[in-house]
């Protein structure tokens, strides 16, 4: 009798630390949840119990944001950024972690060490004079200033990234098509490329999150509201004076949150063993 | 003869030739790559020591030489020693918690129960989402009227409806907040390290010693640690790293204020060089950073050289 009620206990114990750990986790995306359908009523009244609706809820913040902010603009800045930054990642960090993952001795281990310590170098720390080099290219305050510099961040991750995952397909592939005429380059497109489909769908999600996460660079190179990406667009821009749009802000983040949410869960193994540089078999 | 000594020849080198080309082909399918960070990072880097000491503003663009003059001005200034200890208290406050919470998290998540995957999906969103939207969700939490934290303190009779906390507007509880963000931010990445480094632990070795006799203490220290040590460390760094040269959340919680208190050297940085427009001293102030990010990639490299051992 003794021994179930400890098991019972102990059970217990251990779902409420379970619930407690997804609550501090979760609470605040259920609030954007819930704070996003709230009526404006509703959210500013503190007599009722604000876990839940008190009043019907309502499309008007997503009716407000939808059509009449950018927000919209802000999804399709994001969308145009990413694709562009996904394609340099892409043509550059192929061939490059190919070649290294080919490359003979340690200088090639060194390099690729090398190119992969840059994914540390913070945006606080260029941000100054990455304003400057961008207005020497004539791109300030334009959605291309950022498909220029996200590259930075992201190549030298997806170059570590790709560097792995070719080092684990067998070189005799390559050097086979090699001895049967290939060049280097034909034998990299036509016989790598076609097995490597995971780790580049890899690559281009993260490539894409990655450049969806980025606020810094954003908010130091842009300012007009047309040419703003969604996270800079919705932190300054539906915050008018002191008037925070709250059920709107929660909204859009929301709605921005949740793809990234999904890709995340998906690829989190490819992610891991990637940062971990595969410590993580 | 000859023809015989040709064919040969020929027959040598042409494995020689292919390793040729392969020494021309290799460096260009890295040049890229490498160019993009010379001009786009190194370069930038560069600029920013001239900046660190030149006279340069927004208001007189003129690259002109002061030397340490700029060093000197930001060494003198107490907000910027304020700032430094406040980016170095969030820094190592938020890993302490973000490892504790991780590897407690990845602990309860390590048993299979009912509706795992769901949490375990639930426990990621922090780290997986945008960290700007993220920080605004937390603001309205803090809110100073509608805030619903303070609401359940109320209803649980802990506060006074008159005497409510300002989260972001007294000194100490907004520093609090941002370390909150900061150790609710990282500590996903915590579980999930931890998570991953366990998987990676032989079961027979933690059958061998279990039958051994060693507890639970002894397995988790003696045997487990050691194990997912090098790449426990090397979350650690990017953590560290990320969350020392943070800027956003700051930027949108508190703005660095109230009075500084919740100051760090992103923050600092943003509003004396890009908001005053002094970009010299905004330089000087994110050069402190480097130093830092010096150690931290000295640290990875050893990380990354145990690993392979």
């Amino acid at each position: 009798m003794n021994a179930v009620a400890r098991r019972i206990g102990l059970t217990g114990s251990f779902y409420s630390a379970v619930v407690v750990l997804v609550l501090f986790a979760a609470f605040p995306f259920y609030w954007m949840l819930i704070t996003a359908f709230k009526t404006d009523g509703d959210l500013y009244n503190l007599q009722s119990i604000p876990y839940w609706f008190n009043a019907a809820p309502t499309l008007e913040h997503l009716d407000y944001l939808f059509n009449k902010t950018l927000f919209l603009r802000w999804l399709l800045n994001t969308a145009i950024i990413g694709v562009c930054v996904v394609a340099i990642t892409l043509v550059v960090s192929l061939p490059a972690g190919y070649s290294l993952a080919r490359m003979p001795g340690r200088s090639a281990e060194n390099l690729g060490i090398g190119i992969f310590l840059t994914y540390l170098v913070p945006p606080t720390l260029l941000f100054l004079s990455l304003s400057r080099v961008i207005s020497w290219l004539g791109l300030q305050d334009s959605i291309w200033s950022l498909v220029v510099v996200y590259p930075t961040f992201t190549i030298p991750f997806c170059t570590w990234l790709l560097m792995g995952f070719f080092k684990s397909i067998p070189r005799e592939i390559d050097e086979a098509a090699i001895v049967d005429g290939c060049t280097m380059l034909g034998a990299f497109i036509k016989t790598i490329l076609p097995l490597s489909l995971p780790a580049i769908l890899t690559v281009v999600i993260f490539a894409f999150t990655l450049t969806m996460q980025e606020f810094v660079y954003a908010l130091t190179f842009i300012s007009s509201s047309d040419q703003k990406p969604v996270t800079l667009g919705v932190a300054t821009d539906l915050v008018r004076g002191d008037v925070y749009y709250w059920g709107e802000l929660m909204a859009a983040a929301l709605i921005t949150s949740v793809p990234v949410a999904i890709a995340y869960n998906l690829f989190l193994d490819r992610f891991i063993s990637g940062i971990t540089g595969g410590a993580v078999k | 003869m000859t023809t015989i000594a040709e064919t040969r020849r020929a027959v040598a080198r042409r494995p020689r030739f292919l390793l040729d080309r392969a020494e021309v082909m290799g460096p260009m399918f890295i040049a890229p790559a490498i160019l993009y960070v010379l001009v786009l990072v190194g370069l930038p880097f560069l600029l920013a020591l001239y900046y660190g000491v030149s006279a340069y503003s927004i208001f007189d663009p003129s690259y002109r030489f002061v030397g340490l003059k700029n060093l000197d001005e930001v060494l003198e200034s107490e907000i910027f020693w304020h700032t430094l200890w406040n980016t170095l208290l969030f820094t190592i406050g938020s890993q302490i918690i973000g490892l504790l919470l991780g590897k407690i998290g990845a602990m309860l998540l390590m048993k299979e129960f009912p509706g795992r995957g769901i949490a375990r999906a639930l426990v990621i969103l922090p780290w997986a989402v945008p960290v700007s939207l993220a920080t605004l969700a937390w603001k309205w939490m803090f809110d100073s009227l509608y805030s619903v934290i303070n609401w359940t303190l109320v209803a649980a009779g802990l506060v006074d409806v008159a005497n409510q906390p300002q989260w972001l507007g007294q000194q100490d509880l907004a520093f609090a907040a941002v370390m909150t963000v900061h150790a609710w931010r990282l500590f996903p990445f915590g579980v999930i390290i931890f998570l991953a480094g366990f998987a990676s632990v032989p079961k027979d070795v933690l059958d061998a010693a279990t039958v051994d006799g060693a507890g639970f203490w002894r397995r988790n220290y003696q045997i487990i640690l050691p194990i997912i040590a090098p790449i426990v460390v090397i979350a650690l760094i990017f953590g560290t790293v990320f969350t020392f040269t943070d800027l956003s959340v700051v930027y949108l919680l508190t703005m660095g204020g109230p009075m500084n208190s919740t100051q760090v050297l992103g923050s600092l940085a943003f509003q004396v060089g890009i908001l005053s427009g002094d970009v010299a001293h905004g330089a000087v102030i994110c050069l402190f950073m480097f130093p830092f990010l010096l150690v931290a990639v000295i640290a990875l490299l050893r990380a990354l050289r145990r690993r392979e051992i």
